[in-house]
């Protein structure tokens, strides 16, 4: 194998290592933010207990987040080089501004939310995780806004030729808000709120059918159901604007994405299917048309297609990404159908009572963490062949000076730990699952009639 | 061309990095050197109150290194994409290390197995150790230049990194990390851990006085090309006699027993030696032993003026900010270390 596509599957395997962390931080740090809230604003203890809880799993989230993030950023340097003096003067803005605006509030305001519960006021503990969960948004700002300029570059030109050729920033909010940034920026946010919202909705079902923390699980359960209802409809819309966009700015990748290859043709719209690359076709169930009334409304209008661009400016992997864009479609809709299930249910009165949709919600927590990785996988794979869209690919992006066995050590090495940390991170989180809100401290603070109550209830 | 303060966006950009880096170094540096002396202590409960007083802070110190990073891409890309794509293997391997060193901390506390603990013990040790000499030999390849050709890409093989120079700039880094960790320990600890403490702070210092003499004899006798600057320009020599002024200052608070000057002072070695550095440097980057043409200074290695300026206003807002979460962090931790049930 040679040095792209070595380079290539090693940043693909860190990131998408990586991104299992981030939005499942962002993600619990909402859900924190609403418990210590609800806490603050009520008294009850039992939002104490379970915001110490999930600020446990916070911890363990965080910590492989921020031990796999760095990677990427070394890797611009070592297995980019040509990327990184290309794009350095535009990109680096953004990447300062991340570590400036969002590293240093996250991981300054974390020595306070993990270790200062005894140290300060549950006030100051509030704001030290609104400082947290704030920073990890906006280092989701900084990031997008870097990946959505490799989408839709604005705000620059290039200066110099050939080897020597980059891109200067000409006009710094107008690289902030490129035409993809912010649309793109809502849709990963949603799906960290998912990432978060479900894994909370998980665990707490998987104590109710086991009959475990049951009062603490129904309230932890009832706030990571209205998060996740509103945000699995919200992200419906954010999702078609995300279309909308790229449609307007990458018409390669979304032709791609439908595997639709007709220059110029009324498009269809996939439910499930095959792309055939050779034949051009695609085996499968279409709505006919559907692709050209999401876009015009109209089932007739005309949308670009593949062979209106040279072969080598259309995206290579085509099944790939038809597969990955509608398996997270689908995902979406399960998590819409779920949400409203279940809320439904509870405004019955009787969302507790079905072990079997329980047992659904333990396993969902699969669909947004798989939705947001396979969006990725289609964002990325269907801006190749390049890596800033019209004008770097990503072949012409390399380090120079690094050869084949050097990135094939790098790659060993890198799957060797992850495949160490995924282990340790499942271990630890299924001992802290099995472990449990801590309900000690809530004993003391029940009424005696409480308590006798309870008593009396055993015999 | 733009200047503030008279001076020129490239070379205030050259600074703001310098001082990122030396506030990694003066931040992550404890909890490095911390981590290299942890096999020394003995007990469970000495190796807990070791790790709790990095614990609140180490991850907080480790995003300085991010935030210096990607100062230096977005100032200085050229330098960024040259220095790491030509050190290849020493970055790859100083990312393992420090994620081991991440998740050891993380890990080590969440089992009570005797075997457990220890080879995370050894796992944190081991990587911290081997962060400080990674960041000396880097530091140490770039005061002796590296085999930079065209187009900014390194044509050398990646072997050459382990040359004896950058080796020794290794090791001292390590002692200095070490002197500054047990220092900080020191403020952080009571007791028989207290007591062994100030052994060792005394045995990092000497350690590191011998390793910092071979350097800069070293430095005088083979890389004369680091010293013509302060020729040509002798009323720089006092920053170099400021920091050995410094670095004698510290086993003289240690034999005081006076933990928290030593440790002010240990950092300002830190500081006044990187800014020697910066002077051997200025205004080159990346020395090129091949051709002084590949030479990469921060003129042809600059982002644009318009960026630059930017980026100096991201830096002029968000420094204040930075500063004032890491002075509440370390303040609300101050003090020894008290464990509860929330600590590793």
């Amino acid at each position: 194998m040679d040095v792209e596509i070595l380079s290539r599957i090693q940043f693909a395997f860190t990131v998408a290592f990586h991104y299992i962390y981030p939005p499942l931080s962002i993600g619990l740090g909402l859900i924190m933010v609403a418990l210590e809230g609800q806490y603050l604003r009520t008294g009850n203890k039992e939002y104490h207990v379970l915001a110490k809880f999930w600020t446990k799993i916070f911890a363990l989230t965080f910590g492989i987040g921020v031990a796999t993030g760095i990677v990427m950023e070394f890797e611009f340097g070592t297995n980019w080089a040509t990327y990184s003096r290309y794009v350095g003067d535009v990109f680096g803005s953004a990447l300062a501004a991340e570590g400036i605006f969002a590293f240093a509030l996250e991981s300054g305001f974390l020595g306070v939310l993990l270790f200062g519960w005894n140290r300060v006021s549950p006030r100051v503990h509030f704001i030290a995780t609104l400082g947290v969960w704030l920073g990890s948004m906006f280092s989701a700002v900084w990031i997008v806004v870097a990946n959505s300029w490799q989408q839709t570059p604005a705000g620059f030109h290039v200066v110099g030729e050939g080897l020597d050729a980059r891109a200067e920033i000409t006009d710094f909010w107008a690289m902030v808000f490129n035409p993809s940034s912010v649309e793109r920026l809502i849709h990963v946010w949603l799906g960290a709120f998912l990432a978060g919202a479900f894994l909370v909705l998980s665990v707490h079902a998987y104590y109710l059918l086991r009959n475990r923390h049951v009062e603490l699980s129904k309230k932890a359960f009832k706030i990571a159901l209205i998060v996740a209802t509103i945000v699995s409809l919200g992200q419906l819309v954010a999702g078609h604007a995300s279309a909308d966009g790229v449609a307007e700015n990458q018409p390669a990748k979304l032709a791609a994405l439908e595997g639709h290859f007709e220059a110029n043709a009324p498009a269809d719209m996939y439910l499930m299917g095959w792309v055939d690359k050779e034949s051009q076709q695609v085996t499968g169930i279409p709505i006919p048309g559907g692709l050209s009334f999401l876009l015009h409304f109209d089932f007739n209008e005309p949308v670009t297609g593949l062979n209106a661009f040279p072969i080598e400016d259309q995206p290579p992997a085509l099944n790939a990404i038809f597969q990955f864009y509608h398996f997270m479609v689908a995902f979406g809709m399960l998590m819409i159908a779920l949400t409203l299930y279940a809320s439904f249910q509870w405004w019955r009165g009787k969302l507790f009572e079905q072990r079997w949709l329980l047992w659904v919600f333990v396993f969902a927590v699969l669909l947004p963490n798989l939705a947001n990785q396979f969006g990725w996988f289609a964002a990325e794979m269907g801006r190749q062949p390049w890596v800033v869209y019209g004008l770097l690919r990503t072949s012409d992006a390399l380090s120079a000076s690094v050869q084949a066995n050097q990135v094939l050590f790098s790659l060993i090495m890198f799957f060797l730990i992850y495949a160490l940390l995924f282990a340790l991170f499942i271990y630890m989180l299924n001992k802290k699952i099995k472990h449990g809100p801590s309900e000690d401290q809530l004993l003391d603070h029940r009424s005696r009639h409480e308590e006798m109550a309870e008593a009396a209830g055993k015999f | 061309m733009a200047t503030l303060f008279g001076l020129d966006y490239p070379t205030l950009w050259f600074l703001v990095i310098g001082g990122l880096f030396s506030g990694y170094a003066i931040l992550d540096g404890f909890d490095l050197g911390a981590g290299a002396l942890h096999l020394f202590f003995k007990k469970e409960k000495s190796r807990r109150i070791a790790l709790n007083a990095v614990g609140p802070v180490w991850d907080g110190n480790e995003v300085w290194l991010v935030i210096a990073g990607g100062a230096l891409f977005a100032g200085f890309p050229v330098v960024y994409a040259s220095l790491f794509s030509g050190m290849y293997i020493p970055f790859m391997l100083f990312l393992l290390f420090l994620i081991f060193r991440a998740v050891s901390i993380e890990f080590r506390s969440k089992e009570e197995m005797k075997w457990w603990r220890k080879m995370w013990d050894i796992s944190y040790s081991v990587a911290s150790i081997a962060l400080s000499v990674l960041l000396g030999v880097v530091l140490g390849n770039v005061l002796i230049g590296i085999e930079i050709g065209p187009h900014g890409n390194f044509q050398g093989h990646w072997l050459e990194f382990l040359n004896p120079y950058a080796l020794l700039v290794g090791v001292t880094t390590l002692a200095l990390f070490s002197t500054h960790g047990a220092l900080y320990l020191l403020m952080k600890t009571e007791g028989r851990l207290y007591a062994k403490l100030s052994i060792l702070a005394r045995r990092a210092i000497i350690f590191f006085i011998v390793t910092f003499s071979l350097v800069t004899l070293y430095t005088l006798i083979y890389i004369p090309h680091l010293t013509d600057r302060f020729k040509d320009l002798p009323w720089l020599f006092v920053v170099p006699v400021l920091a050995f002024l410094s670095i004698a200052n510290i086993p003289r608070l240690i034999s005081k027993r006076r933990f928290r000057d030593g440790f002010i002072f240990s950092a300002i070695t830190m500081s006044l030696l990187l800014v020697v550095v910066a002077i051997e440097l200025y205004p080159v980057m990346l020395l090129s032993t091949v051709d002084e043409a590949y030479n990469i200074t921060i003129y042809n290695a600059a982002s644009s003026e318009k960026s630059l300026g930017i980026m100096l206003t991201i830096a002029a807002i968000g420094t204040p900010l930075v500063l004032a979460y890491t002075a509440f962090v370390f303040w609300t931790f101050r003090g020894k270390v008290e464990l509860d049930e929330t600590s590793y």
